[in-house]
């Protein structure tokens, strides 16, 4: 039994959803009481879906139980073909139908239905979200590519095309950017020359599904879900698989080098270009406030993985911290956080993670929905990088995370919330000036005696609880409370919980202008 | 759409019985609506010092987050225990690590003074006794901290049912009072209780209660000269263990709306002898200001016509609410559950030409809705952007249960929740 506050995954019914809802004409029926009705609004209100999922719940209650729930199960996968005339249906149990153990494989065998069935097990005690969601997309591949798989020793048989042909295996419904990845990656292939066959599960039919095998290898876009069929497809059919996820510039330089490598095809055009401006931008002046700041990361594998790269190579930060949920993929997290002299965090519980950035102040934390809540609380700025996210993270615009435009996203988004920077040193350099006075307005309010208004200092100090309400905090000396004010407001905040903090350790009860520089000295880098 | 043969749990028409004249829709098939766990997103936040422990799956996890969407609080007062696979392996295990969970979790919150642990449809399959754990825990942990439980599962309690099982739960507790009561049933935000409790006190009723309390260590106490008034419609049990410590109910309609209010105010008002004259001075400039309020929305709602999916029980009064004060049509009130002697009053004020419909099969729903083709169609968050998709304006019902709407001073933000997505469509011209 875990105390979970918060969940990063769904349970892994979820994830098979996930795909069912990418798909077209796929139906899937779930054995669940009616509470789990609540995962159709994960796709309604947070992707902004127009259509429901594609899901029939059997919403059976206590009184059904006694009864023949199995039988249920039947009536809705019937009712649900009739209404729906889907080309494929999936079965399978939420948690509680796992428990009364009706076998929904069993009767997925006996509907007799004139579409494919595929049963699902999901073992929800065990397993999580992308698991879910691998396993589904593993299992529907392989019922509708089985048949064709060659006989042992032979080859299979591929048709002619000019140029080389992939697939784009794992975006799903839900996902972090894999809308705009897709077309992202469409480009870019193009651009090496080759050519898409399908994208799966994103938009497939189950027969394109069937058509997989027919592509000469497969882009491992999504590793947490596409990685068991996309090595059952190498296993069955002699398909390879990439390695690279191409977020970030170099991760995307990669790539474009092993596809070129998988194909035959010269790259080194394409790799001479600067493609994205993330490079420049990195290496221009105004940049130099982004070096060495201090960026902790948390997410799925791949896009933690990624974002780690990015920032000690492509922005010049300092990873502090990295870690996963990804428990599937943690050998990976583990290597990369090696790799920059760090311990992964692998955990599902939110309280370890935010243990560990309350423990690391860093002044950039780089995570998924829940580390934007601790940062916020924290006072630290924060960008979101991987799911589970919420609906702001479903812009309109076109902002992919792949390849070399996803790069230019990847810099402004991280960026934004540090805006300061530029302006962090014109204000540490003109502080005494009096436009940065504390009683100063913004320069575009309207002057007069409104400016003494302390909106301005109001806001950061209304987003920092204080940490410790019951220990007293120690007194301000006058003088070290006029230094106080002379700090900048939008890191003054930090510097008297500092300050506080440094005192208190230390059994201070009074904070004289002593102990704020001693403070600074200690926090200081 | 074409007529629908394929799910054997079909429509029952159903019977005029003579507690309940009008004609109602009985339906059993896929319903589209959370479970009771729900209850704890607005519980949490009306109990201060209480704690809601789910014991789980991680489903019930995912549920309460999502349902509680951007309402994410620094440290909530709640969080699932999550049943693994070695918990199914044996169930004296599965108390153990109950016990520790509650430890860690009491240690991290001293602040704490009632623990709820509340079941969910995992913990019932698989049997694990929560009254028992609670006691064995209440044992332990008393007197900082006492431990109760009810279930919130999607097997037994349909949304706001969750919070029926919670006071329900609370009812044992309360202690034992003679004395002439009023207590007033029902979680309401903190502004519309100082708001009745206000008017109460004009009337001169002396002693008003409310369950829940907004600290668990102040429970009302019961007895047989308590009458109670519900505040909220779905409150079965509760009302059933109030009963039975002797409390009584007084009949009426709900608070909402001016008549709601009017008549919910002026059945406890005669229950404790208060003489019309002075009633009506209290309620004169509620009744007044709230009159004024929705002035301007029966402009805008008047003639239009609207369809309730079945969510929280609260449809049938809001329903003769925007039909009887705002000039709506009401085409469908659908309702997870339909209690016909709490209800009485408000069947009694619904137009006849509404169709009520109890229980659901959500795609027969959907076609009939399509059919309507209602102005307004009052949904889960589920459907809504799908209908909206398809043309039809849609309120989300979860805003219905989260946003204080009883009382006069609230009419008038009631009503502007079903004119905004009206006035949203008409501005917007793309
Ligand atoms: S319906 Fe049951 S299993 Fe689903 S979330 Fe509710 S209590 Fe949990």
């Amino acid at each position: 039994m875990q105390l979970t506050v918060w969940t990063y995954e769904g349970p892994p019914h979820v994830g098979a959803m996930r795909v069912a809802t990418a798909m077209k004409g796929v139906h899937y029926v779930l054995h669940a009481p009616q509470g789990d009705t609540y995962a159709d609004l994960l796709f309604t209100m947070i992707e902004r879906r127009k259509e429901r999922p594609p899901v029939t719940y059997t919403t059976f209650e206590a009184r059904d139980l006694g009864g023949d729930t199995a039988e249920l199960l039947k009536a809705a996968a019937f009712g649900a073909f009739e209404r729906f005339q889907p080309d494929l249906m999936l079965v399978g149990a939420s948690c509680t139908a796992e428990l009364i153990q009706d076998d929904p494989g069993g009767v997925a065998k006996t509907l007799g239905l004139p579409v494919p069935v595929v049963p699902l097990e999901l073992p929800s005690y065990q397993k999580k979200e992308n698991w879910g969601a691998a396993e589904t997309f593993y299992q529907l591949t392989r019922a509708l590519c089985l048949s064709q798989a060659p006989k042992p020793g032979e080859a299979f048989e591929r048709s002619e095309r000019a140029r080389p042909r992939c697939n784009l295996l794992g975006p799903t419904a839900l996902g972090f950017r894999h809308r705009d990845d897709i077309t992202e990656l469409t480009k870019l292939l193009d651009r090496i020359g080759v050519d898409i066959h399908v994208v799966a599960p994103y938009d497939a039919t189950a027969a394109d599904i069937a058509r997989l095998p027919d592509a000469d290898f497969n882009v491992v876009m999504v590793p947490e879900i596409a990685g068991t069929a996309a090595k059952w497809l190498s296993r069955t059919f002699g398909q390879p698989a990439t390695k690279t996820t191409p977020i970030g510039v170099g991760a995307t330089r990669d790539f474009i080098a092993e596809v070129g490598e998988l194909c035959g095809i010269d790259v080194s055009a394409l790799l001479a270009e600067e493609a994205s401006r993330l490079p420049w931008y990195s290496r221009s002046v105004d940049s130099t406030y982004l070096t060495g700041k201090r960026v902790y990361i948390f997410g799925d594998a791949t896009h933690a993985i990624a974002a780690a790269r990015i920032a000690a190579e492509e922005f010049g930060f300092t990873v502090v911290g990295l870690g996963t949920y990804s428990r599937e993929q943690a050998r990976d997290v583990r290597a990369a956080a090696e790799r920059l002299g760090l311990t992964a965090l692998i955990t599902d519980d939110y309280l370890d993670v935010e243990a560990e950035i309350e423990a690391l102040r860093p002044e950039l934390v780089l995570g998924t929905q829940m580390e934007r809540h601790i940062a916020k609380r924290l006072g630290v700025p924060c960008a979101v990088i991987s799911a589970p996210v919420h609906v702001q993270d479903f812009p309109a615009r076109y902002s992919p995370q792949m390849g070399f435009e996803g790069a230019n996203v990847i810099f402004d988004t991280w960026v934004h919330p540090l805006m300061m920077g530029l302006e962090e040193h014109l204000l540490g350099m003109f502080r005494e000036d009096f436009e940065f006075a504390d009683g100063a307005a913004p320069s575009h309010l309207s002057h007069g005696g409104a400016a003494q208004a302390p909106v301005v200092e109001a806001a950061p100090v209304v987003l920092e609880a204080p940490a410790n309400e019951d220990e007293a905090a120690p007194g301000w000396s006058s003088e070290a409370q006029d230094e106080l004010k002379k700090i900048p407001f939008f890191v003054r905040g930090k510097a008297r919980r500092n300050t506080e903090k440094f005192a208190t350790e230390r059994g201070l009860g009074t904070i004289t202008l002593e102990t704020l520089y001693d403070a600074k000295a200690h926090f200081g880098r | 759409m074409t007529a629908f043969t394929g799910q054997t749990r079909q429509d029952e028409a159903e019977l005029r019985s003579p507690a309940a004249p009008r004609p109602v829709l009985k339906e059993r098939g896929q319903r589209e609506v959370f479970c009771g766990l729900t209850g704890i997103v607005w519980l949490h936040r009306k109990i201060q010092d209480a704690f809601f422990l789910v014991v789980g799956s991680r489903t019930c996890a995912h549920l309460i987050q999502s349902a509680a969407g951007v309402m994410i609080f620094a440290e909530p007062r709640f969080a699932t225990a999550i049943i693994d696979d070695r918990d199914l392996a044996g169930l004296a295990d599965a108390n153990d690590e109950l016990d520790k969970v509650v430890d860690r979790l009491l240690s991290r919150r001293p602040d704490i003074r009632t623990l709820f642990l509340v079941g969910s449809c995992p913990s019932e399959v698989i049997k694990l006794d929560l009254s028992k754990a609670a006691q064995r825990l209440s044992k332990t942990h008393m007197p900082g901290v006492r431990v109760l439980n009810y279930s919130g599962s999607g097997i037994e309690t349909t949304f706001t049912q969750g919070e029926d099982a919670c006071l329900a739960a609370l009812v044992p507790e309360l202690p034992a009072d003679d004395a002439p009561s009023l207590m007033v049933v029902g979680a309401l935000a903190d502004v519309v209780e100082d708001q009745f409790r206000r008017l109460f006190d004009a009337m001169g009723i002396e002693r008003v209660d409310f369950l829940p309390p907004r600290e668990s260590t102040k429970l009302p106490g019961v007895g047989p000269n308590t009458r109670f008034l519900l505040a909220q419609p779905f409150l079965a049990e509760t009302a059933r263990c109030l009963q039975e410590r002797g409390a009584r109910r007084i009949a009426a309609p709900f608070p909402l709306g001016v008549e709601g209010v009017t008549d919910w105010l002026w059945a406890a008002a005669q229950i404790f002898g208060v003489p019309r004259d002075r009633f009506d001075a209290t309620v004169a400039p509620g009744r007044k200001r709230a009159q004024l309020a929705l002035e301007r929305h029966r402009e805008a709602l008047s003639g239009k016509s609207i369809f309730f999916f079945p969510d929280s029980q609260l449809e049938p009064p809001l329903a003769r609410f925007l039909s009887r004060e705002l000039g709506m049509k009401v085409i469908e009130v659908g309702t997870p559950f339909l209690h016909r002697e709490h209800m009485a009053e408000e069947l009694a004020l619904l137009p006849e030409d509404a169709l009520v419909s109890e229980g659901q099969d959500v795609e027969n729903q959907l076609d009939r809705c399509r059919d309507a083709a209602p102005d307004m169609a009052v949904c889960g968050l589920g459907l809504a952007n799908p209908l909206e998709a398809e043309g039809v304006t849609t309120k989300w019902s979860i805003e219905l249960v989260f946003t204080p709407i009883q009382g006069f001073d609230q009419a008038g933000d009631l009503a502007e929740l079903f004119t905004r997505p009206l006035d949203r469509r008409a501005r917007l011209a793309v």
